[in-house]
């Protein structure tokens, strides 16, 4: 018997009701297994990407979802991807991020540039336009080592050269 | 005198009603100078803040840098809201400062100056305020709970230069507002 592998799809393009359901028919028909998904709405377009597990080759799960393609107006894509499962054993906390301002280019390579040179790993992301205010909020690994407070201010101050607001802490955990 | 038997007639000056400014206007992000609540510019802008909160719907607070005025103080006023438990009407505070908070809870706020937004913030429930009443100087601490309790964190937090934006709980707690007042 071959190895279990996992197949990462998405489909982006024109939204319309039952994508989701096409496409997850689609697999099932395959005897797939969804392992993680995710969706939602960027400006308007559909947009999802999930990782399957099974029997399967990628050829055979575009086959299978060409229907879904068939008119133009969304694109699809399946590709092998290797198990990632783990997040490893570095010590981490978890932090949020809060960018708003003005709208204009480079704020999110700018900020996120910041993150990165201390180690800061993104686990979630989402952002928002309306009118002239953009806002993007993070969630963010940051090594148990890193010193979040100076993080903060090389936030603050790379934020500042492109007016906007800048706000790091440290994510409150639900503990029951 | 109690913070509750305040009202904005103790200011002797008929408030105007200001426009309100929307992020990113800097002044929305910028910490606000602390003020002399005796100032008549401070009491003028103190009858201000409360005519436009009354003019504003669903408005159950205002800061200063909410009309485009960098100076630490805000109005409250939670007393027609459904999720208020304790409740001290009307008031304005000058140079408001948390002194003690507990038992944090999350919940969603909109907010006049970010219109098309709202958001899911922890904000804790039990709350002790220390302020100046306008006009008088007089220092005042002001006990509450629920939703005043938000309310006036989220004010306090306007005087810093924070929005609720910069306390949201995560990637996924900023929505599109789904309903105007």
């Amino acid at each position: 018997m071959e190895p279990v592998s996992l197949i990462a799809v998405t489909v982006i393009g024109h939204d319309r009701p039952g994508i989701i359901a096409d496409a997850t028919a689609g697999l099932a028909g395959l005897g797939l297994n969804l392992e993680d998904s995710t969706m939602t709405l960027l400006r308007g377009h559909f947009a999802m990407m999930l990782i399957c597990s099974g029997d399967r080759s990628p050829e055979q799960v575009r086959e299978a979802l060409a229907p879904l393609a068939a008119d133009g107006r969304l694109q699809v894509s399946a590709a092998a991807v290797p198990d990632e499962d783990g997040a490893g054993s570095r010590s981490l906390r978890p932090y949020v991020l809060t960018v708003h301002g003005g709208d204009r280019p480079g704020i999110v390579s700018a900020v996120t540039g910041v993150l990165a040179a201390a180690g800061g790993n993104i686990t979630d992301l989402t952002t928002r336009l309306t009118g002239d205010l953009y806002v993007a909020v993070a969630e963010v690994d940051l090594p148990a080592e890193a010193d979040a407070d100076a993080v903060a201010a090389s936030l603050r101050d790379a934020g500042a050269e492109l007016g906007v607001g800048v706000t790091l802490r440290p994510q409150e955990t639900d503990v029951l | 005198m109690s913070i509750a038997d305040w009202t904005e007639v103790d200011l002797g000056v008929p408030g105007r009603v200001r426009s309100v400014v929307a992020a990113p206007d800097s002044v929305l992000s910028t910490p606000s100078p602390l003020v002399d609540p005796a100032s008549p510019e401070i009491v003028q802008l103190a009858a201000d803040l409360v005519a436009t909160m009354r003019v504003s719907p669903g408005c159950v607070g205002l800061a200063a840098c909410q009309v485009g005025v960098a100076a630490h103080l805000f109005a409250v006023d939670v007393s027609q809201h459904p999720k208020t438990r304790t409740n001290h009407g009307t008031f304005v505070l000058c140079n408001a400062e948390v002194v003690e908070a507990s038992r944090k809870e999350k919940g969603r706020e909109g907010c006049m100056s970010v219109p098309d937004l709202t958001g899911d913030v922890k904000r804790a429930t039990r709350l002790t305020v220390r302020g100046l009443l306008p006009g008088s100087g007089e220092e005042l601490t002001v006990e509450t709970d629920a939703f005043e309790a938000r309310a006036l964190q989220h004010e306090i937090d306007h005087c810093a230069g924070f929005l609720f934006l910069d306390r949201v709980a995560g990637a996924h707690a900023v929505f599109p507002r789904q309903t105007y007042l």
